[in-house]
């Protein structure tokens, strides 16, 4: 299977993820440029974190009219895998590929720390390698990572199980306290109905390496590399 | 032209009688305003270019020295680091958000000019007290503002160094630096070679913006300084124009290439003919401006931000300009690269400036101002020990040097910072050093930035030297080899003679320390007029400093990691309380010599500290700095909240300076029983005093002076005391 | 020509950390009774449309569709007819 990672005039994340998914998976992966009106031959489309168009207006809000994005969606109602991560996940907010929406963290200011989150759904195709309420120690680094929805939309990802991940405290309970930006009711990640497009704050791509402090993270592009083989 | 015509663009009578020298005739008003910023002190270092050519510059390791965009260092396998510190002191002392993004855009697009890839970011601030609330604006815009640039940018900001002190009050101190990373051949330099060659302005489009910038960085603050138009910085325009930089740079398209900063296309033009011997003929109705009906003399002048002058082969034009398209960028051929040596601007086709490119750099003047000791030093120098009564509670002294904003964490600023885009952060800010790898080798870099400028003040040639000292001790606590510097001199005004010698002193000390220590300076920035009101701020040669990891995996922290380890001080202590933040804080005194620095001693050190990292001897090591042995070892048991039970024999010391004393050359470590003796054997190799003065353990910091309880206080309580420290300041 | 004077501001029931935070220090500065700070956007947005209807309809396609995230934002706007 191949990775394409999707370069916004902006991001940066890009070059983490080009680097992880090549240099540390070693699995198949291409830049997918802006401009671009095909996704073909890419098996999973990666929106990555950084600045897309400067986080201007809003977080995603310009990238989101990128010309590929159109292939992007198409992608994604044919069942494909769409990770956002970050200012990816706000792109996906903004071009309703995924419910809710980003807005200023509720401190007001950007934030960069470690993050533990608490695996919601294991049964996905970015999860399937980890287990129910496991934990994750994942970095994130955002000024607009407060996830919003309206209680009706919240009570319908409870129960189609859209809820990812949540934020939580090292007992594994998602507290106030582990709440790093005021997100609604922890979230820190969710998916799409027919569960093929993902969308979350934290950065898994920088817990991918010992040397870095932590290999959380690595488990999500292998449940997306296990996931591809059981389709074969 | 009228005395006042010239007088008020900032330049002497005898610097007009110089430029009509070089030019022959009067010059034009353009023609006076481009002389008059290019000879401004910001760009020309007219004050300080004599004094900065005995700074020790050469070394087996360095590629580019002083004079280009940025220094150049060799780390083996074909890789070279690139890096450089600036100011931005005067536009953050006016729009404290937009000065320091703008002071950040300013030195990442000095790196990648140079054909690097801008890795690392580092800042060096200095405010009032943070009980003034204009400081706390100051302080939280300027943080954001280099959150804001940087983080957006995708260049992670992995540390630096903050201070706060009444000298700041008026006029802050905002330096920037940042760290890149090049294949050595892929080294640009900004010369405009190749007769004929076409000139091109890349970038974003050329505004009204910060006219006169140069010039407004080359007078003192007061309350009728009238500051130029405020620049905004656009990290989104850069982050492109770096990508679109880097990729013609590394594609071989790229003659030459400099950035526009102070002084804008009047600078890149005439530094880049002059350092490559030609000139340059620009029309400037192809500049691609933002306003319509800008003149010769607002295109010439402004200093608008992310743009970027390139020199590029005939043939590789067309191909450079689609470069810029495809990354949105707009670019335009605006001139050609002549023989003659002259700038030649035109409007239009007509002439409207035509000035020799080396009268406007090289051959800028050069003065040697008078300089004299300072007469406050006299009643600095003497600190008599006797009339400092030493402190009943040793505990609350401890709490409050730890809850200084000074000492406390700096973690309220860098969690705003995105320190971790790039993945490559082994070690982020709070630490000694920060450390990132380089990806594709074993190589790790450690980097810092210091300066404790009260030391420099009370003597500016000793303090200068510790401040390289520490830098260094920074670089090898974290693991490092301490391999080059960048230096950032904030000075008050050098027309005043107490000032200038405050200057020749410390380039002088600066100098000395890096020939010993093996660090030369690559480059730098000099930033004179810091004054607010007549009043000057402490002199401050920040010190950015680089070091190199063979292996990156072999960095150390300060951070206690085991119980049961023993806590070792290495080096020797000293009656040393002149200019210390215990005098400073608890006695209310800036007073006395700073702790004497003895070169070989420090080397020494270095040299057995970097032995015990790399044998893997120790767990732990952290420099002793402000707040001396008590304040190290507290900081030592934050990380993983490990006490340490201490033990100190007093000697004839006074027992404040043994526990909070400044006394140079000094390191604490932790390590298990069984590697004492290999430590041991290598302190005696080096003749580094060792001694054990604990073992980890516990949950408290305990430390007793010949067998009495001095201190005792639970880990938790310290920590929170030191993390509160700048927060409880802030709404 | 016409020119679109747009105010755009969370919705009330979402919390505004930047408003909170102005609101603050307004109150460490020592100003009692200042009940609320809202912080939002102001755009302003010049375009062509032959009447005011086709204009009202212009400035809520461009809201919708990019300006406003309608999510979490409200917007309010004033249209102007101006020289060409």
């Amino acid at each position: 299977m191949k990775f394409g990672v999707i370069v916004f005039p902006g991001s940066s994340g890009d070059l983490d993820l080009y680097h992880l998914i090549k240099d540390v998976l070693e699995a198949p992966v291409d830049y997918i440029w802006h401009e671009d009106t095909s996704v073909q031959g890419f098996d999973c489309l990666i929106l990555p974190g950084g600045s897309s168009y400067g986080s201007y207006l809003r977080g995603g809000a310009l990238a989101r009219h990128s010309p590929v994005m159109a292939a992007v969606t198409a992608f994604a109602h044919r069942g494909g895998l769409v990770l956002g991560i970050a200012d990816g996940f706000q792109v996906l907010t903004e071009a309703g590929l995924l419910p809710g929406a980003l807005y200023t963290n509720a401190g007001g200011r950007f934030h960069c720390h470690s993050t533990t989150l608490r695996v919601e759904n294991p049964d996905t195709p970015f999860t399937r390698n980890l287990h129910r309420n496991q934990l994750l120690s994942i970095p994130f680094a955002h000024g607009e990572g407060n996830y919003f929805v309206d209680p009706a939309t919240l009570q319908q990802l409870e129960e189609n199980g859209q809820i990812v991940f949540r934020y939580a405290d090292e007992r594994g309970q998602p507290s106030m306290e582990a709440n790093p930006n005021g997100s609604v009711s922890n979230i820190a990640g969710v998916c799409n109905k027919t569960r093929n497009v993902l969308g979350m704050m934290p950065q898994p791509e920088r817990a991918g390496e010992a040397v870095l402090g932590s290999t959380d993270g690595l488990a999500i592009f292998l449940s997306i590399l296990k996931y591809w083989e059981g389709r074969q | 032209m009228r005395p006042e015509d010239w007088r008020k663009l900032g330049l002497r009578d005898d610097e007009y009688d110089r430029i009509k020298e070089a030019l022959g005739r009067e010059p034009n008003h353009l023609e006076l305003g481009m002389f008059s910023v290019m000879w401004s002190e910001h760009c020309s270092y007219k004050h300080s270019k004599a004094v900065l050519k005995t700074f020790p510059t050469t070394g087996p390791r360095v590629l580019q020295g002083p004079g280009e965009n940025a220094g150049v260092v060799e780390i083996g396998d074909g890789l070279a680091v690139c890096f450089k510190i600036e100011s931005h002191n005067h536009p953050s002392a006016v729009e404290p958000y937009q000065g320091a993004a703008t002071g950040a855009g300013g030195i990442i697009r000095d790196i990648f000019t140079m054909g690097a890839r801008p890795i690392a970011l580092l800042n060096s601030l200095r405010f009032g007290p943070l009980t003034d609330e204009r400081v706390r604006y100051l302080f939280a815009q300027v943080v954001a503002g280099i959150a804001g640039y940087g983080n957006r940018i995708g260049i992670p900001t992995v540390g630096g160094e903050i201070y706060f002190d009444p000298c700041y009050q008026g006029n802050p101190l905002v330096n920037a630096m940042c760290v890149g990373l090049l294949k050595t051949d892929q080294l640009r330099l900004g010369k405009a070679t190749g007769i004929g060659n076409p000139v091109i302005l890349a970038g974003a489009r050329t505004g009204r913006d910060g006219m006169g910038g140069a010039s407004f960085a080359s007078v003192e603050l007061s309350e009728e300084t009238q500051a130029p138009d405020i620049q905004v910085g656009d990290p989104f325009t850069e982050k492109l124009l770096l990508e679109a930089c880097l990729e013609l740079i590394g594609r071989g398209d790229v003659e030459g290439i400099q950035d526009l900063g102070a002084a804008g296309l009047t600078c890149a033009v005439s530094e880049m003919a002059s350092r490559g011997g030609t000139g340059m003929e620009i029309e400037l109705a192809k500049v691609p401006c933002r306003e319509e009906g800008m003149t010769p003399y607002e295109i010439m002048l402004s200093e608008s931000q992310e743009r970027m002058l390139l020199v590029v082969a005939p043939e590789k034009e067309a191909k450079v300009h689609a470069v810029f398209k495809r990354w949105g960028l707009t670019s335009a051929t605006i001139g050609r690269v002549t023989e003659d040596g002259m700038l030649r601007i035109r409007m239009h086709g007509a002439v409207v400036a035509e000035i020799p490119a080396r009268s406007l750099t090289e051959d800028a003047p050069v003065y040697h101002p008078e300089a004299k000791e300072p007469t406050y030093l006299k009643s600095t120098a003497d600190l008599p020990l006797a009339a400092i009564a030493e402190p009943a509670d040793y505990d609350s002294v401890l709490l409050k040097l730890l809850a200084s904003p000074n000492l406390a964490s700096k973690e309220w600023v860098w969690r705003q910072f995105d320190y971790l885009a790039r993945t490559s952060t082994l070690v982020g800010p709070g630490s000694d050093a920060a450390v990132i790898r380089i990806r594709g080798t074993k190589k790790g870099l450690a980097l810092t930035a210091d300066c404790n400028s009260r030391y420099v003040y009370l003597d500016p040639y000793e303090g200068a030297k510790i401040a390289v000292a520490e830098a260094a001790r920074n670089i090898v606590c974290s693991g490092g080899e301490p391999l080059a510097i960048t230096d950032g001199l904030n000075f008050g005004s050098p027309e005043k003679p107490e000032i200038y010698w405050q200057f020749r002193q410390a380039v002088a000390g600066i100098s000395e320390a890096c020939r010993v220590l093996e660090t030369p300076v690559t480059g730098g920035n000099v930033s004179f007029y810091n004054e607010a009101n007549g009043e000057a701020i402490y002199p401050t040669p920040i010190i950015g400093m680089v070091g190199l990891l063979e292996d990156a995996t072999q960095y150390c922290t300060p951070s206690f990691k085991a119980a049961g380890d023993l806590v070792v001080l290495l080096g020797e202590t000293y009656d040393e309380l002149g200019g210390s933040e215990y005098l400073a804080l608890i006695h209310g005194r800036v007073q006395g010599k700073p702790p004497a620095l003895d070169l070989a001693k420090e080397k020494a050190l270095h040299r057995t500290v970097l032995a015990a990292i790399r044998q893997g001897l120790v767990r732990s090591a952290h420099d002793l700095s402000e707040g001396g042995l008590a304040v190290a070892v507290a900081e030592c048991t934050f990380g993983n909240q490990l006490g340490a039970v201490v033990e100190l024999a007093r000697g004839d010391l006074r027992t404040d300076s043994l526990l909070f004393g400044e006394s140079q050359s000094r390191v604490v470590l932790s390590l298990p029983p069984e590697k004492l003796p290999a430590l041991q054997t290598l302190a005696a190799q080096e003749k580094v005093p060792l001694r054990v003065i604990g073992r980890t353990g516990g949950d408290r910091l305990q430390i007793f002076v010949d067998g009495n309880r001095s201190i005792d206080r639970s880990v938790a309580e310290l920590h929170t005391a030191w993390q509160e420290g700048i927060p409880c300041h802030l709404p | 020509m016409w020119r679109a004077e747009i105010k755009v501001l969370l919705k009330p029931s979402i919390l505004d950390p930047q408003g909170q935070a102005a609101e603050k220090a307004l109150a460490t500065m020592g100003y009692t009774g200042v009940d609320r700070v809202r912080v939002g956007k102001y755009l302003e947005v010049t375009f062509n449309a032959p009447d005011r209807t086709a204009a009202e309809a212009k400035v809520q396609e461009l809201c919708n569709r990019l300006l406003v995230n309608t999510v979490i934002e409200d917007y309010t706007y004033h249209l102007v007819e101006v020289a060409p």
